[in-house]
């Protein structure tokens, strides 16, 4: 028995399908994971996405704190609510985690971390934030559901008091805000419009079941991973975990390297690792024959070396396979993946795949 | 509940094989195989000809999350592989029982049809998988 979210019996009596993840009992789909995918791609779609850990940070020096905890620099936040994708790195730059950080005040600051990693994630966090002085709490009382489509914002909009509105509807990419008692961010994992919504655990079905009766469809964790996967996002302890650094994982943008005093955790170990050059690199692989790439199968690239899949499905939207491999820093435009022992053509592109309902390759 | 119909044999991996007037049969994967593996996305069907033994992976289904071997419930020789699912893997999904077919086999042994499950002993297996 794992884990449950709030929103676990409306699972159970909408008849999804419902599967382990990272602990907790997950709904993987609904009937056609398929037709969730293309929902979101086209329409409205909402995800339970409770398991993952809301952290909130609080104190004086949360700010310098956060400065030397993240690969990126919170430095870049002003406006209250903006939010910042960043790796948490070990001192041999290893990823621990990919979070979401959001400054809501100068003593007061919000991290959204993964599932699977949520309890690492937080001792490491209390260790080193004893010496800045900021208090650690995780927010079990928060549930969090993603509603993620062009339609969403319109149609999740309705849920919300009259008022709210066009509050709501105003918010920037990338930026959250208290909205009528819950935490709406202009966020996601799809590729497409909408919001992340942080609402009171005691309030989340009541929540969800407004957004279903206002058209949106619900989505389990199945499509999230292809519509991740097609807006080429990395999805942590497949695409890249503890054993690999930012640069080698496509993450060499999220790593803030100026100013250059600022002394992050990990910041010695991937400045050698930049002088010396990554000899790997992560790609996004388009399959050019039949199949299906999936995790773990062998990249064969021309002169260059072998690699590995880290992710791959079939793209509902392209309807072909995509996926992400590591591969040596010298791979060309084409590389064979073994299926089965069968090599199969790929070709090699830089994502994303898919953004906004459209195909980014061709 | 899934569909299991009386007059098919079927395996404890999920297979059912149907014989047809000629004496030849035809194999598929069972509405329960279908319904757990969800969407199916890529079929690779035998060529004419393989000869394959019992218990031998004859055929692959991918569904939107993972790959999944298929097992020859008889041993005999491929005279025909669903061609159709090449563009329609969802065919599968849609009627495991009919157009869903994945291919056509000339058995070595004619009695060995009648060891495989049938309907009830197949009910039953899913039964017991389920607890």
């Amino acid at each position: 028995m794992g884990l449950k979210t709030p929103l676990y019996a409306q699972h159970l009596g909408a008849g999804a399908r419902m599967v382990d993840f990272g602990g907790w009992d997950m709904p993987v789909n609904y009937g056609s994971q398929i037709e969730e995918h293309h929902g979101v791609r086209r329409d409205a779609g909402m995800f339970d996405v409770s398991h993952m850990g809301v952290v909130d940070l609080k104190g004086a020096r949360v700010r310098p704190f956060l400065r030397h905890l993240l690969a990126n620099d919170v430095g870049r936040l002003q406006v209250p609510g903006k939010a910042l994708y960043s790796c948490l790195l070990r001192e041999d730059a290893g990823i621990l985690d990919d979070l979401i950080v959001y400054f809501l005040s100068e003593s007061w600051f919000r991290v959204v971390v993964n599932a699977g990693t949520r309890d690492k994630d937080v001792a490491w966090i209390r260790k080193h934030a004893v010496e800045f002085s900021v208090e650690v709490s995780e927010r079990k009382d928060l549930a969090m559901i993603a509603v993620q489509g062009p339609n969403a914002r319109d149609k999740a909009m309705m849920i919300l008091p009259p008022f709210d509105r066009a509050n709501a509807l105003a918010l920037d990419t990338f930026v959250g805000a208290e909205i009528a008692g819950l935490f709406i961010a202009r966020t996601g994992y799809t590729g497409e419009e909408g919001w992340e919504m942080i609402v009171p655990a005691s309030r989340a079905e009541e929540i969800w079941k407004s957004l279903h009766a206002a058209g949106v469809a619900y989505c389990g964790l199945g499509a999230r991973d292809t519509l991740r996967l097609e807006a080429g996002m990395n999805l942590y302890g497949s695409d890249m975990d503890e054993s690999t650094h930012p640069l080698e994982s496509g993450l060499g943008w999220t790593v803030a390297w100026n100013p250059p005093d600022r002394d992050f955790i990990g910041r010695t170990a991937l400045e050698s690792i930049r002088k010396a050059g990554s000899p790997r690199k992560l790609v996004g692989l388009l399959l050019e024959d039949r199949g299906v790439l999936r995790s773990h199968q062998k990249v064969i690239a021309p002169g260059a070396g072998e690699g590995e899949m880290t992710s791959g499905t079939f793209s509902p939207t392209l309807e072909r396979s995509i996926g992400l491999a590591r591969v040596p820093a010298g791979t060309g435009e084409r590389v064979q993946v073994d299926i089965r022992g069968k090599l199969l053509g790929a070709r090699v592109v830089k994502p994303p795949f898919v953004r906004n309902g459209r195909s980014l390759v061709s | 509940m899934s569909k299991i119909p009386s007059d098919l044999k079927y395996t404890k991996s999920h297979e059912w094989v149907r014989a047809l007037p000629d004496g030849n049969v035809e194999i598929g994967i069972s509405d329960h195989a279908q319904d757990a593996l969800g969407d199916l996305v890529f079929v690779e069907v035998p060529e004419e000809g393989r000869k394959v033994a019992a218990g031998e992976a004859v055929a692959v289904v991918e569904s939107v999350k993972a790959a999944s071997d298929v097992y020859s419930p008889l041993a005999g020789e491929v005279f025909e592989g669903n061609a159709n699912l090449a563009a329609t893997p969802e065919l599968v999904n849609q009627d495991p029982y009919g157009n869903g077919w994945l291919l056509r086999l000339k058995p070595a042994d004619k009695s060995a049809l009648a060891k495989l499950l049938d309907a009830a002993a197949y009910t039953k297996h899913l039964e017991t998988e389920a607890h």
